[in-house]
């Protein structure tokens, strides 16, 4: 039993349309092992979780999966779920009206001997006792709801146990957790790797993994990079292995410009998400936004929109102190905010590329009543150039349209309104290397003409490339900022390493 | 080069794509072949639909059922509902002729009546804006709350109507034409210049399409839903007081049930649930075959009670071809009538 790997996954390929997500990843876990799974934003973890939870689908005919030695087909959610495997996603998937009991036999009720009914005494008698085996002091009657949010993933812990899980995926099990809880949940892997469950355990943060993880897996790319036990990695070694040392794709360009004044500044802004944030941006300056998902970037972003409440601080633009309670007032003061989520978010997916690009300046070529069609072509034209925005015509509907093609129509829309502070969340995001060009050159020639330019981008690359300086977030608050010295291979790794909740001067 | 070329290309495509009646025709083939056979079956199966009168008298009758539905489709398109437009077709209906058996004038009494419908758009409006509340659970709540103050200020009877002047108003001719139709004709250029020339219009539908997107694009969308919403009783005010006229009279129980047909003439022409997606001319069209199927299954001597049967199953179809347009049937629907552009 001891040599006997529990899940084998050889050869993983994953290819979406026009990208290859996953090359042949290799993954082998033995029972009772607590398996790290590392990487940047966008390393091919969450997919090769996917394929393994029976969301996605492998690649037709590329590699395979082997549950004890036997191969096996996973082809849907309850496949994984027959051979053993749990996904407790980073978002908590209970039904919260519910009480507990009824969430760990939600789908397998048990059943009086009068077949259609539910033995709710039976249920509840034995959640109770799979709760206290994991020495959790909940009353299986009590709300999920009414449960912090620590105790509610014990309880998923517990619902993936009560279906005879052998596997047990955590995907950012700690993001939303205090010390106190992540604590108990640590404890609560402990008896699980004792009694024989492996468990693979997704985190960005250094120190969690060294404390919990035996061995470690990075991908990076789609690529497997490695995989080692944790007592013979250092945070360097790793950090040095999710970052790597290829040379970049997106040139670097020189620019020399002089920075204007100051038309941004932020002092000690404050709300739910966001703890005392500090910083000023120029006239033609890009300043990048690092950091790891849920670091507070889109946050700040949408605070300055006005779409999110500011509980503290203040906003200066051009020198005089702003209120900006909702987007409009935000565009009437020249910002423009490109969102991440450009389909849920940005764009008008079932109305046509000209109403797309044109409704945020309506009032240009609409006066009272009556459209003047000249000037909304004319508009039209202009942006299609700009960005060489690939269309049938200006009748086209969005979602006809690329990913990157779409992103360049959100884009105009925002740059059709002359803004003086242009804020990117993820602006490449999911798109093709042409038009990533395309935006690139586009933010270089704002800036030239003045925008001043907030960049978030989860893209080492991307950042180091075209930001002047970079902010670097970490869960709500600025934990640094680097002039951007241009040696890229340094500054990956103090981002890196400032991203992860560390400091500067432990380093060399 | 490459600029002349396209400069050259580019007026013939604008016109035929701006052309609004090409558009219509394209954006309708569907519902407007269904009208066509419809007509057409009719014309083959009775001696009386394919005649002027009756053909006239069909129009009239749509008149009340396309007002309501002209106000359901700026409602749906902005992603809302309104249930109450039968009640406030009953309620608007009652007020007029109590006015002006009261003794005010006949333009007077109107106006008021219209302002009436106009508060009760502000009250559905401003709780759906502000609130949050589901437009449904609204709109059917205070549904029945308008209808119940019909029955209260007339005590549950009729109020016959006494001035001439009003009650030729629903029944008279102008040119040979029933004047509900002139009406008719004035609203739908009206909305359809609200609609396709105003800003407003155009803000309407991204409400609609993407409310998160409209709100990130600066648009004030608690303003335009209120006013939706008032637009929507103002023409239900209005279609209530032509009934009024044409039955002589404010009835408490005019205008039961509109509210379906309202949907169905709307969706029908290709308005989506969803919203974002609606067209004035499509909803006409939609009225005109409710119109046309109630006046053919009349003609054909089909009990009351099974027209009733028969439209219901007609309205599944509709919001099942609604489905099929703008859902995981998009392909069927290429299939069978081409891609559909807006």
């Amino acid at each position: 039993m001891d040599n006997q790997y529990f899940l084998e996954m050889y050869g993983i390929c994953k290819t979406f349309p026009g990208a290859r997500v996953l090359n042949n990843v290799e993954l082998k876990i033995k029972p009772g092992e607590v398996r790290a799974l590392m990487g940047e934003n966008g390393a091919g973890k969450s997919t090769l979780i996917k394929i393994l939870g029976g969301i996605y689908s492998k690649d037709h005919g590329c590699g395979c999966i082997k549950i004890n030695g036997k191969e096996v087909e996973i082809n849907s959610v309850h496949d994984a779920m027959a051979h053993g495997i749990s996904i407790i996603h980073q978002e908590i998937c209970l039904a919260e009206n519910m009480s507990v009991a009824d969430n760990l036999f939600m789908g397998q009720e048990m059943l009086k001997k009068v077949k259609c009914f539910v033995d709710d005494k039976q249920m509840i008698k034995k959640a109770q006792q799979v709760i206290d085996s994991m020495g959790m002091d909940i009353d299986v009657r009590t709300k999920v709801g009414d449960l912090s949010i620590a105790k509610q993933q014990m309880v998923e812990i517990c619902r993936a146990l009560m279906y005879d899980s052998k596997l047990i995926v955590m995907d950012e099990p700690t993001s939303s957790l205090t010390q106190a809880e992540i604590e108990q949940l640590f404890a609560q892997i402990e008896k699980l790797k004792k009694s024989g469950i492996a468990i693979i355990y997704i985190s960005h943060r250094m120190d969690e993994i060294f404390r919990i993880a035996d061995s470690i897996t990075v991908l990076r790319d789609g690529e497997l990079i490695g995989t080692d036990l944790a007592a013979n990695l250092d945070r360097d070694r790793l950090i040095a292995m999710m970052v790597g040392r290829e040379l970049m794709e997106v040139q670097k360009t020189e620019r020399k410009h002089e920075l204007a004044d100051e038309c941004l500044v932020v002092k000690n802004l404050g709300n739910m998400k966001l703890r005392d944030i500090n910083f000023s941006l120029r006239r033609g300056e890009i300043l990048g936004f690092a950091g790891l998902v849920g670091a507070g970037r889109t946050e700040l972003a949408r605070a300055i929109f006005g779409i999110d409440r500011i509980d503290s601080g203040e906003i200066y633009i051009n020198g005089e102190k702003v209120s900006i309670k909702n987007p409009r007032d935000a565009i009437a003061r020249k910002i423009a905010y490109v969102p991440e989520d450009r389909k849920h978010e940005g764009l008008f997916l079932v109305h046509d590329i000209r109403y797309n690009i044109s409704i945020s300046i309506l009032e240009r070529f609409i006066k009272i009543v009556g459209v003047n069609r000249k000037k909304e072509q004319a508009i039209l034209d202009e942006h299609r150039e700009k960005l060489s925005i690939r269309m049938t015509s200006g009748d086209q509907k969005v979602q006809e349209l690329s990913g990157g093609n779409q992103q360049k129509v959100l884009v105009s829309k925002w740059l059709a309104t002359d803004p003086e502070i242009l804020i990117l969340d993820e602006p490449t995001r999911g798109i093709d290397v042409g038009a990533k060009a395309a935006i690139y050159r586009l933010i270089y020639d704002l800036a030239e003409q003045g925008v001043a330019i907030m960049l978030i981008s989860s893209e080492m690359e991307e950042i180091i490339n075209l930001s002047d300086r970079i902010i670097v977030m970490h869960e709500g608050e600025i934990a640094g900022e680097l002039e951007n010295r241009g040696t890229s291979e340094s500054m990956q790794e103090e981002i890196m390493v400032l991203a992860s909740g560390g400091r500067l001067n432990d380093e060399r | 080069m490459m600029k002349d070329n396209r400069q050259t290309e580019k007026p013939k495509k604008n016109v035929l794509i701006n052309n609004p009646v090409v558009r219509f025709f394209k954006n309708n083939i569907g519902i407007l072949l269904a009208l066509f056979v419809m007509c057409l079956a009719l014309t083959l199966a009775t001696d009386s639909f394919f005649d002027s009168k009756n053909l006239l008298n069909v129009l009239r009758q749509i008149c009340i059922n396309a007002l309501l539905a002209f106000g359901m489709t700026f409602v749906l398109i902005i992603g809302g509902i309104d249930l109450t437009v039968g009640s406030v077709v009953g309620a608007s209906g009652v007020a007029v002729v109590m006015l002006m058996e009261a003794g005010i004038p006949m333009v007077p009494a109107i106006l008021l009546s219209l302002l009436f419908g106009a508060v009760i758009g502000l009250i559905n409006g401003v709780i759906i804006a502000t609130t949050g509340m589901p437009p449904f659970i609204v709109t059917l709540s205070l549904m029945g709350s308008i209808r119940g103050l019909a029955y209260i200020i007339t005590d549950g009877r009729s109020v016959a109507s006494s001035n001439s002047t009003f009650t030729s108003m629903g029944n008279g001719y102008f040119l040979g034409i029933p004047i509900p139709i002139y009406i008719l004709v004035i609203v739908m250029i009206i909305v359809s210049t609200i609609l396709y020339k105003t800003r407003f219009g155009r803000r309407m539908y991204a409400i609609g399409g993407n409310p998160t997107a409209a709100r990130y694009t600066g648009i004030n969308i608690k303003s335009i839903t209120i006013k939706v919403y008032i637009i929507s009783a103002v023409l239900a005010s209005l279609a209530g007081i032509i009934l009024a006229s044409r039955m002589f009279s404010g009835q408490p129980t005019a205008g039961q049930g509109y509210e379906s047909d309202a949907i169905a003439a709307a969706v029908l022409g290709g308005t989506s649930f969803t919203g974002g997606i609606g067209t004035i001319g499509g909803t006409l069209v939609g009225a005109l075959v409710i119109g046309v199927l109630s006046n053919g299954l009349n003609l054909l001597h089909i009990p009351s009670y099974v027209q009733m049967v028969i439209k219901g199953i007609v309205i599944i179809m509709a919001v099942g071809f609604d489905i099929i347009k703008h859902g995981k049937g998009l392909q069927i629907s290429q299939l069978l009538f081409g891609r559909q552009k807006s």
